[in-house]
């Protein structure tokens, strides 16, 4: 099921005067796995309620393939939503919370008996918990409750697949199991899912797209390789992994840190100041060329397989951290030639301020 | 999919965005009744509570007035009346002390120590709230009665209990037992030994600890449990009425007194006696509520209150 | 025993309060209810259920067991709903009624129980109208039950009223988002998880209500077999100077009382066992 979302407004009175989401848009296209990131605060689980109808917005609509979903109460839209902390019923048992969204169905529509017990077995069988329909909710672990709060989402065949920071409340080492086990669910039933998370590395891994948000708008949409290797936005940038806005300006097109030119293109303008959003990866150590900067080390430690240097450069008043391999041998006090190998501009006012 | 990127997951804070408290009580679209059955439960509750709690408090206070404000002063100035208000203040500047020392040293002892029988101990001294105020009364007539155990003994030493003040008082600290107690144990159970044992790290006696630390984080935890206390010290009823043998200017409390005008039709006066109480109650539910709303995270947790 | 406790703190103090501490119960508790039980031992079991099942003692007995019963009843049902609408909504007014809902802890019984009879009474304020009706509150059972869902009202709001502000609203989401309707949610989602504290309220109430005395005699009419209550048997049987017969009514109140509080625990247990919480 196609899922959009057309231009979405959502104040919450009591909160300040600047809206919760301010017109967002997005498509999650058939049987995809969406992932919605952002920062708390930035409008992701609003948007995530809205789609299923727990949220109502100020204007905009939400479309189920070709249907006004808008209208439609939550009961209507028949969405599955897995919420943060699970919501089970406790004081039902496992079958019967997996069977819970069948059982409350009109009696025309409902399944016999036999029939729902059934399907919250096989549902079970999914999830890998077999055997356990007679415990209740609080015999479980945590990864346990995550795995029957999608069982029971499932099992009303829902036209749509959304989660709430599924994995926030695990701990790591569980997070890492249910990640790849929930991927092998998508790619098993097809649902078009939409989840949110705070933590890129998740949304990443997990997502076909992923949709960055910052303060109620949406800061770009794309596969893990674009938002990573092409932030649109300098706060993307600045929140996918690990980046130094370094001052810098363009001329003809190329990249200027103070009267040094470098060897990066810009398609951001002509010419005008700005910053050079580079990553640790971005910026090597090598022999003196043309155009290499000379930088001071000013400190350097070492992480795992690489070793970590902190660097000053001319014409900029901060460090900037840069990443080498681990036989690189570098010293803090050494002054040596850098080159930047990558980096993406951003003009000064262009997109929201990181 | 990697190890590495995997590895690079650890654990953050969890925060619920947009799940702040200001959708807790706006109606989302979900988590309320429509209007049609929100206003029947909200006209039930409303009605269902003015008539069963606003109209009795109304009522007394219209009926003491009911003959004019002179008739008022003067039910509440008769020799009995001023006698029976002496009294009650009386059982309840003794019995109220009497619990505050026990429930202090009850709360000490069970909070600040580790022993066997604690729980048992602690269901022992909520006891009295589980016995009915009259069976509250009989017990103390069936062990100092004149047919009682202890009777004849009394009778030949001449100590009178029974159909004397001190019978009341005694009646009187039975029912309001836990009281002090039960909010003390709740909350110093929460707070532990830490501060205590700072303080005397420091060089505090036992004592001077428990003066300048335990004390003032109890306070309003003591100052709740007395409030209540002192309610049902001075209104008690039933217990009251068994031990204290009705005698007219000597054993009448005021809430015997009440009875008493009541059962001769003097039910003005009854009633303006009442509205004393009635004061009372309503003096004693305002501060409780202030020291909720105002000092709620220094009192224990709200869930058993009786 | 206080010897191998006090190691376990550097704090002192520990056998001069508990010292006191159960000298104190010993005296004004413990030492009272031997008495009764003494006296009651010497009736013995046979002697008591005797006594009991005197026509006017069980029927006092039977009164008010069946009405603090069926007050506790109406109060699980007008209580939970107070409770509800004072945790759910906010209306003008809200935070006051929410205050008076302790009253009954606070005001006294016999101002409560006189105020009752000025409203039920046939010529009360309320009485007056039923009165052309046919209906009589004040002075008969019905006085009683009033008089019991006055006293019990707090015991259920205050016991439910904790646990919906605990409740977690995903619950209710959750149960919306599988296609229930609000009734269903509300029936098969939040009264079952507000079901242990009910129960709990209703034995607290239920408790409470059959040991009232000063709020139900004045509207109860007491009429021996239709409503006289047990308590105020108890009065009459020491009124008679017989010993006998209050001792046996109090025993099988106070081993009412007991197993109520027995109950309460067992439902709390269970609850704990099967949802996590009480």
């Amino acid at each position: 099921m196609h899922v959009r979302a057309v231009d979405i407004v959502k104040t919450f009175t009591a909160s300040s005067s600047r809206p919760a989401l301010d017109g967002v848009s997005l498509d999650v296209k058939s049987g995809e796995l969406m992932g919605l990131l952002g920062p708390s605060g930035s409008g992701k689980t609003t948007l995530l309620r809205i789609i299923a109808g727990l949220d109502i917005p100020d204007s905009g609509s939400i479309f189920f393939g070709g249907e006004d979903a808008s209208q439609k109460s939550v009961q209507e839209r028949r969405v599955g939503f897995v919420f943060q902390n699970y919501a089970l019923f406790k004081h039902l048992t496992i079958a019967d919370n997996i069977a819970f969204g069948l059982e409350v169905r009109s009696r025309e529509l409902r399944p016999p008996k036999a029939e729902i017990r059934r399907r919250a077995l096989e549902l079970l069988d999914l999830v890998q918990l077999t055997g356990l329909e007679k415990r209740r909710p609080a015999q479980l672990s945590g990864g346990q409750r995550q795995r029957v709060a999608l069982a029971r989402a499932l099992a009303v065949e829902p036209r749509v697949l959304l989660l709430d920071e599924p994995f926030g409340a695990l701990d790591a080492k569980v997070r890492r199991d249910l990640r790849g086990w929930l991927r092998e669910i998508h790619q098993r039933t097809g649902h078009t899912t939409t989840f949110v998370t705070h933590d890129q590395d998740e949304a990443l891994e997990l997502s076909d797209r992923v949709a960055v948000l910052n303060g109620g708008r949406i800061e770009q949409v794309g596969t893990p390789d674009e938002i990573y290797d092409q932030p649109a936005t300098p706060f993307v940038n600045g929140f996918i992994g690990e980046a130094t806005p370094i001052e810098a300006h363009i001329e003809a097109g190329y990249v200027y840190i103070g009267a040094h030119q470098l060897r990066i293109e810009s398609k951001a303008g002509t010419s005008g100041k700005g910053r050079l959003f580079v990553r640790p990866q971005d910026i090597v150590i090598g022999d003196s060329q043309p155009d290499s900067l000379q930088a001071q080390i000013v400190a350097v430690r070492r992480n795992g397989a690489t070793r970590r240097a902190e660097i000053e450069i001319p014409a900029h008043a901060g460090r900037v951290e840069i990443e080498t391999h681990s036989s690189v041998s570098v010293r803090a006090g050494d002054s040596v030639p850098i080159q930047f190998v990558r980096g993406t501009f951003f003009l000064d006012g262009e997109g929201a301020p990181a | 999919m990697s190890e590495t990127l995997a590895d690079w997951a650890e654990a953050r804070p969890v925060t619920i965005e947009g799940r702040t408290k200001a959708h807790v009580k706006t109606r989302s679209p979900v988590t309320g009744e429509g209007p049609v059955l929100a206003g029947v439960l909200i006209a039930i509750a409303v009605i269902f509570l003015l008539l069963f709690l606003v109209l009795p408090l109304a009522v007394v206070f219209y009926e003491a007035f009911a003959k004019g404000v002179g008739a008022y002063f003067s039910a509440l100035s008769t020799p009995d009346a001023r006698s029976a208000i002496w009294l009650t203040l009386t059982v309840a500047a003794i019995a109220v002390p009497l619990n505050i020392l026990f429930g202090l040293a009850a709360a000490w002892a069970i909070a600040k120590f580790r022993f066997p029988g604690k729980s048992f101990l602690i269901t022992l001294i909520d006891l009295p709230f589980s016995v009915s105020p009259v069976v509250a009364g009989l017990i103390y007539v069936l062990l100092f009665g004149a047919q009682g155990l202890l009777g004849p003994w009394l009778k030949a030493h001449d100590i009178e209990i029974i159909f004397a003040v001190p019978g009341i008082v005694l009646a009187t600290v039975f029912v309001t037992f836990p009281f002090v107690a039960r909010e003390l144990i709740a909350l110093m159970e929460d707070q532990g030994t830490g501060d205590e044992e700072v303080a005397l790290s420091l060089g505090a006696t036992g004592f001077t600890a428990f003066l300048r630390v335990t004390l003032p984080n109890i306070k309003w935890a003591l100052l709740y449990g007395v409030l209540l206390c002192n309610a049902r010290a001075m209104g008690e009823f039933g217990a009251v009425s068994v031990v204290s043998g009705h005698i007219r200017g000597k054993t009448n409390t005021m809430p015997l007194h009440v009875e008493i005008l009541y059962n001769e039709y003097n039910v003005a006066a009854a009633f303006a006696v009442a509205s004393l109480l009635a004061l009372l109650a309503l003096v004693t539910l305002v501060l409780k509520t202030v020291l909720e709303s105002r000092f709620g995270d220094e009192l224990p947790g709200k869930s058993r209150r009786h | 025993m206080s010897l191998v406790s006090q190691r376990n703190s550097i704090l002192p103090g520990f056998g001069l309060t508990l010292g006191y501490t159960l000298l104190y119960l010993g005296a004004i508790v413990l030492l009272p209810l031997a008495a009764l039980v003494l006296r009651a031992s010497s009736l013995g079991l046979s002697g008591i259920w005797q006594i009991a099942m005197e026509p006017r003692t069980f029927a006092a007995l039977r009164t008010s067991f069946s009405l603090a019963l069926a007050a506790a009843g109406i109060n699980v049902v007008f209580g939970g709903i107070v409770a509800w609408v004072l945790s759910r909504y906010e209306f003008p007014g809200r935070r006051l009624l929410d205050a008076a809902v302790d009253l009954p802890f606070a005001l006294p019984t016999a101002v409560a129980g006189i105020a009752l009879a000025a409203i039920y009474a046939p010529n009360g304020w309320i009485g007056v109208w039923l009165a052309p009706l046919g209906w009589k509150i004040a002075y008969t059972p019905l006085g009683i039950v009033v008089a019991l869902v006055f006293i019990g009202l707090p015991f259920i709001v205050r016991t439910v009223q904790p646990v919906i502000a605990e409740l977690n609203l995903d619950l209710e989401e959750a149960s919306a988002t599988l296609g229930a309707t609000r009734y269903q949610t509300l029936s098969r989602v939040i009264l079952p998880t507000l079901t242990p504290a009910l129960l709990t309220g209703f034995a607290l109430a239920f408790a409470r209500g059959v040991g009232e005395y000063g709020s139900v005699i004045f509207v109860a009419g007491n009429l021996p077999y239709v409503s006289e209550i047990a308590p105020l048997l108890i009065i009459v049987k020491l009124e008679e100077f017989n010993y006998a017969g209050a001792t046996a009514i109090a025993t099988v109140m106070l081993g009412a009382s007991f197993f109520i509080l027995l109950a309460i625990n067992l439902i709390q247990a269970w609850s704990r066992r099967r949802l996590g919480y009480v």
